[in-house]
């Protein structure tokens, strides 16, 4: 799936990196703990999450991630967009909660990229 | 080529700025052109140590040494030190206090996550006194 079609799925913003939203994620990942995402994400997912704050963008960019959303209506401040364009990763914004935001993009067809 | 030796200081009062030793590394192995695959399991490996040693040790120093044939990581602190190191060891097992909970980490997975994406992995730890991990990524 593209991430263009995340955005349109999600009715999401795009915060930075509009000239990146052709690209491909294999998979996606939908967390509030990095610990979790550093440990059981294997393929290079989008990452779904709630959690405001630097280590996001540090845990995306460990794990090769292009694509961060965040659900609920959270933003990510503006050093976090700093850092996230500085390592080519597009930041989208969406109103949906998690459960449904996730809901969403799995019954259009994309799967979880985790297992141990 | 000649090996490179990477010093890091990790400041142990900021956790918005834990990681920028790994992301550091992470760049110059990119430079450099190691295999991508290779470049994940260091940055996995060090990023959870150096979150480790900011939320659990007050910060500390990182040494890197890339050779031709590996990337040798040493992460020491002078923290607490870890009083069980079996336990801790264990996946879930996490002394972490609620605020960093709310920051996104202790699961309890980083050492179990460390172990599984080095290829010699090495804790030396006294309580009281620090902790020192040794690690290694083979190139190939
Ligand atoms: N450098 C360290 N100094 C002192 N104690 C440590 C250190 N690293 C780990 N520990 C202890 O070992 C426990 C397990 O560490 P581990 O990295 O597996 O989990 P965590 O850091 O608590 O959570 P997570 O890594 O999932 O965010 C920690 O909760 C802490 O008690
Ligand atoms: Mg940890």
């Amino acid at each position: 799936m593209k991430i263009s079609d995340i955005q349109k799925i999600l009715e999401a913003e795009v915060i930075c990196k509009a000239d990146m939203l052709e690209r491909e994620v294999k998979a996606a990942c939908g967390s509030d703990m990095m610990s979790d995402v550093l440990a059981f994400v294997k393929e290079q997912a989008a990452l779904l999450t709630g959690l405001v704050n630097p280590q996001v963008v540090r845990t995306a960019e460990m794990m090769d991630m292009h694509c961060i959303i965040f659900v609920r209506g959270k933003r990510p401040t503006l050093d976090m967009i700093e850092m996230a364009e500085d390592r080519d990763m597009v930041m989208l914004c969406t109103e949906l909660e998690m459960f449904t935001a996730c809901g969403k993009l799995y019954s259009e067809g994309l799967r979880g990229g985790s297992g141990k | 080529m000649d090996s490179i030796r990477l010093h890091y200081l990790v400041p142990g009062d900021d956790f918005t700025r834990a990681g920028a030793a790994s992301s550091d590394v992470k760049r110059t192995l990119k430079e450099l052109g190691v295999a991508p695959s290779v470049i994940r399991n260091v940055s996995i490996a060090m990023y959870e140590g150096e979150i480790n040693m900011v939320i659990h040790a007050g910060g500390g120093d990182i040494d890197v040494e890339i050779t031709e044939n590996e990337i040798i990581m040493t992460l020491a602190d002078k923290g607490p030190g870890i009083e069980n190191l079996e336990l801790a060891m264990k996946e879930g097992f996490s002394t972490a206090p609620d605020n960093i909970r709310c920051l996104g980490f202790g699961a309890g997975m980083g050492l179990p996550n460390i172990k599984k994406y080095t290829d010699e992995f090495r804790i030396d730890t006294k309580v009281g006194v620090g902790t020192t991990l040794h690690l290694k990524v083979y190139i190939q």
